[in-house]
């Protein structure tokens, strides 16, 4: 910070991500010009990562209690009851500024933060998914990022030892100069042992343990909070550098800490380390924090307070102990090899007083910091409405098969076997359903019990491009439908909203229109959301990502031997498609890879019919009616049909209806549905007219190719190498 | 029957190792801490776990086979106890020179977990008489480090004595001679990378690993 003394702290303010009124704001709120530590404890604070102050506002839609709620939103994660006093604790967040810069260490550290955020309140992780979208495979980063970001999220998952189950993987020149890289982690605890942030009382000591802080990561949050340009990979030194061997001693240390009895609160250091862990715990306890920092752990020699405050090294945690119970922490600590020390302690004050070389560095009162920080109505406009199209809008294909082919063939709907065989998806021996089994969910056994958790993470960005509400709409609908799919009772959702530049009106409107759908499809299938993250100023040079609010969704399983999946079909068994099709190829899969057109509104989602048909298709699985169940989504009919195909090892033959488009019907993708493959086809059709839900036989299983009468019959083995052969080609093997 | 789990800084497959002994064949197990020196008395059975011990940041198991307990695993190796070393146990025990031959980067330079199918090439080990002749079962591999390497000699003499427990049906790794699992010349330790510690049940895909403990402790 050598060069800092020659500007004024006004530009060094803008230089830190603060506009001129918000600098003025802190001028105000001090009744003095800040120094240079606060002003950086400020502009962390207020970044748009720690705060929200853009999005907050919009947020406070979601419904966010259930009577499974334990801890909705504002915590690290959320926690969601499920039984005999067990708890769900989880969350997604994104690292996708890192993983751009620095792939490896930008997607693992992203996997670590969000560990980290689950075993912070006492859950231990057991589970963890990740939704990665890149740019198009032809531009001239995309392979390197991929491989990058797999071996990054493998690399912490598996030496951590938590079980990689599910995920999603999309291409499109969109984020060509800004790629996604959301993760989400899973973890169970006793519900009567949730662990919380506050400070509970003065007085009390403050225990850093973990890594020791370095250099590494300072201003990540400001970074996370900015637009990219060319000059955006000269940010390289603001990635953190992961340990995942360290992590691993910091769950057990943590967990062993908080068995102990010794924990009174505890906040794990992540974006803002330092800064947000000790704000957030005094702020949140409505208390005063004093530290020392002479006494935090360093690993470079001449750090400043500054340096410090910001530093985003990983693998650190800060807890407030229980009076007189510094010993248990010693004991733990030694036992792990992880340095820790007494840094300062909670106080009356109301203010962070920071001491360092034996004088305040930094004095300033919590609570503008924690809760006073600016909030934006960011002006929108209404997302433009783009056209319906019906199925004459749409050419079919000249060759069924060769559009077939394609399709699955297309990068979005390949076999992503070379991303997730890089996966770790079995270790802690729970892993019931993965990436690799042919269900719609990742499945994990809750340890020692007959129930389980399922668990998926959605979102189709292009139905969100097209039209922010309904797209929003989907991504929950998905989620649910999903869960729904293996037989899980969906419970709570976790978000991830990735946009552009919220302070342009268009981009905003996508955040406003995304939302709205999103609550309403929360509120009307009774899935609230429980934690979340936001990451916007997802642009280069002024361009934005495709709109995407992934979804991460958990459903509890009660007895896992009564679940569906679709890899299961057996020859002679009928292929039963459950709800309504008009043909819907508006923002298809079809019209995108086959036609090569990106046009049209997306197919709108019914939440009642949606709640209908899915509670119809989970008391058929929980009856024993039905096992063999796969969602119907990109690609429609004929991709669920080619997959449970692929799966099972079975082909099928399918008829055409005569009262559409063949490629309306095959290809389009209507929401609510479902395909089933079942030896009592009539049975399951009368139960469904009694429910009055739409469903008719369409094929039979059997055979070894994939056929549709009259249209085309496909071997399974020249589907399969479409279908596995892409990934692995475009990655040079 | 008793057996006991070394637990290094690392070890992530330990609990899955203990779940397993304990639901396959009942046996009581006891976690032990790697900085311990001495093995609880009477053990049938000792397992070196999978995970990333120390990180694997210097060379997979280098620093564990230096860990104090490995002492009394060593010496009870010795005395004939059945001791088993999984994924990261595997090397482990290699480092510790319990096994010949390392445990090298995967032919594909990249991690792998997927499920495999083994030949059992020596069916009268204490480790899988409990096949009854079964040529073939059912595991899972996920690692890094996999690629099992020795030179020449070594490779003959563990084929010549019947060393080679288990072989990949499709290397998954690039392993010599398609070597999943090797037992030192008196039988009594053996080295996999396939963990049977996640294949004890069906609803885990496969309970072949469940008779892998149970022949161990059967034998004892």
């Amino acid at each position: 910070m050598s060069a800092l003394p020659a500007k004024s702290l006004a530009e060094t303010a803008a230089e830190f991500g603060l506009s001129p009124t918000e600098y003025d704001l802190i001028v105000r709120r001090l009744n003095r010009e800040p120094n240079l530590v606060e002003l950086g404890v400020f502009s962390v604070m207020w970044s748009e990562h720690c705060s929200y102050k853009s999005s907050r506002k919009q947020l406070g839609k979601f419904p966010t209690k259930g009577a499974a709620v334990i801890q909705g939103p504002g915590e690290n994660a959320g926690v969601i009851d499920i039984g005999d006093g067990q708890a769900c604790v989880f969350k997604m967040e994104s690292h996708n500024h890192p993983s751009f810069i620095e792939p490896y260490q930008g997607a693992a550290t992203g996997v670590g933060g969000i560990m980290r955020d689950v075993f912070t309140m006492g859950a231990r992780p057991v589970a963890l998914l990740n939704a990665l979208r890149f740019g198009d495979p032809a531009h001239p980063k995309t392979r390197r990022l991929v491989s990058g970001v797999v071996a990054g999220i493998g690399g912490y998952g598996n030496c951590v030892g938590v079980p990689t189950v599910a995920g999603e993987t999309n291409f499109h020149r969109g984020y060509d100069g800004n790629i996604l890289v959301n993760a989400m982690c899973v973890g169970l605890a006793d519900a009567d042992k949730i662990f919380y942030s506050a400070a509970p009382a003065p007085g009390l000591p403050v225990v850093y343990f973990g890594s020791k802080t370095g250099r590494d990561g300072i201003h990540g949050a400001t970074m996370a909070s900015a637009e990219f340009d060319e000059a955006s990979e000269e940010k390289r030194p603001t990635v953190q550098v992961g340990d995942p061997f360290a992590e691993k001693l910091l769950i057990e240390a943590t967990l062993e800490l908080m068995a102990s009895g010794a924990v009174a609160a505890i906040q794990d250091m992540g974006a803002a380390g330092l800064t947000s862990s000790s704000v957030e715990m005094a702020g949140k306890g409505g208390v005063g924090i004093e530290l020392d920092l002479d006494k935090v752990p360093q690993r470079e020699e001449g750090m400043t307070a500054y340096e410090m405050m910001l530093s985003e090294s990983q693998e650190r945690m800060l807890a407030i102990l229980k009076p007189g119970r510094e010993a248990d922490g010693s004991r733990i600590f030694e036992k792990w090899g992880l340095d820790a020390a007494v840094i300062g302690r909670t106080t009356e004050s109301g203010h962070l007083v920071l001491r360092h070389h034996g004088e305040v560095v930094a004095d300033v009162p919590l609570a503008p910091l924690f809760d006073d920080a600016p909030l934006y109505d960011r002006p929108w406009v209404a997302p433009r409405p783009r056209p319906r199209l019906s199925p004459a809008d749409v050419s079919a294909p000249a060759d069924y098969g060769k559009a077939v082919l394609k399709l699955m063939s297309a990068p979005d709907m390949a076999s992503k076997r070379w991303i997730w065989e890089q996966y770790d998806r079995h270790v802690m021996a729970d892993t019931l359903e993965d990436s690799a089994t042919g269900a719609d969910a990742g499945i994990v056994r809750v340890h020692g019990t007959r129930k389980a958790l399922a668990v998926t993470s959605d979102v189709t960005p292009r139905y969100v491009e097209a039209d922010p509400y309904e797209g929003g709409k989907q991504a929950v609908a998905e989620a649910w439908r999903n869960l729904t799919a293996v037989g899980a009772r969906p419970i709570a959702i976790t978000d991830n909203l990735n946009f552009g530049n919220p302070e342009r009106p268009e981009i905003m409107g996508q955040i406003v229109r995304a939302i709205d759908g999103m609550a309403e499809a929360c509120e009307a299938l009774a899935f609230p959301v429980v934690s979340g993250n936001v990451s916007l100023y997802n642009e280069t040079n002024g361009v934005a990502i495709p709109p995407t609010p992934t979804v991460g969704g958990v459903g509890l399983i009660e007895d896992y031997a009564r679940r569906a999946d679709f890899s299961s079909m057996h020859a002679g068994e009928h292929l039963v498609l459950i709800g309504e099709t008009k043909g819907e190829l508006g923002a298809s899969m079809y019209l995108r890879e086959v036609l090569g057109r990106e046009d049209g509104a997306p197919p709108s989602v019914d939440l009642a019919v949606e709640k209908r048909n899915g509670d119809f298709i989970r008391d058929a699985i929980l009856s024993g009616q039905v096992s063999v169940v796969h969602d119907l989504s990109d690609g429609g009919v004929i991709a669920a049909a080619a997959e449970m195909a692929l799966a099972s090892g079975t082909g099928a033959q399918l008829n055409a209806p005569e009262d559409m488009p063949a490629h309306a019907f095959l290809f389009g993708e209507d929401q609510g549905r479902y395909l089933v493959a079942t030896s009592a086809g009539d049975a399951l059709l009368a139960a469904a007219e009694t429910c009055g839900v739409p469903a008719r036989i369409i094929g039979e299983a059997g055979g070894d190719v994939l056929a549709v009468l009259g249209l085309f019959s496909l071997s399974l083995e020249r589907l399969r190498q479409a279908h596995e052969g892409w990934l692995p080609g475009f990655m040079g093997e | 029957m008793k057996a006991a789990v070394i637990v290094f800084p690392g070890s992530n497959c330990d609990r899955d190792c203990k779940v397993a002994i304990e639901r396959s064949t009942g046996a009581e197990v006891s976690m032990v801490w790697h900085k311990e020196t001495e093995l609880p008395a009477g053990v049938d059975l000792v397992v070196l776990p999978g995970g990333f011990s120390y990180g694997d940041y210097l060379r997979c198991g280098a620093m564990a086979a230096l860990s104090p307990i490995m002492a009394d695993v060593r010496a009870a190796a010795g005395r004939g106890v059945a001791t088993v070393g999984i994924c990261n146990g595997f090397q482990i025990l290699c480092e510790a020179g319990l096994l010949p031959g390392a445990l090298l980067r995967n032919e594909s330079l990249k991690y792998v977990c997927k499920p495999v199918e083994l030949e059992v090439t020596n069916a009268q080990t204490r480790f899988t008489s409990g096949y009854r002749g079964r040529r073939q079962v059912a595991m899972t591999v996920g690692n890094g480090e996999g690629n099992f390497f020795a030179d020449e000699a070594t490779l003959e003499r563990l084929e010549g004595e019947g060393q080679v427990v288990f072989r990949y049906v499709d290397n998954p790794n690039g392993s010599a001679r398609r070597i999943a699992g090797i037992v030192n010349p008196t039988g009594n330790v053996l080295g996999m990378m396939p963990h049977p510690d996640r294949a004890f049940e069906p609803e885990l895909g496969s309970a072949d690993g469940a008779i892998l403990f149970q022949s161990a402790l059967a034998s004892a």
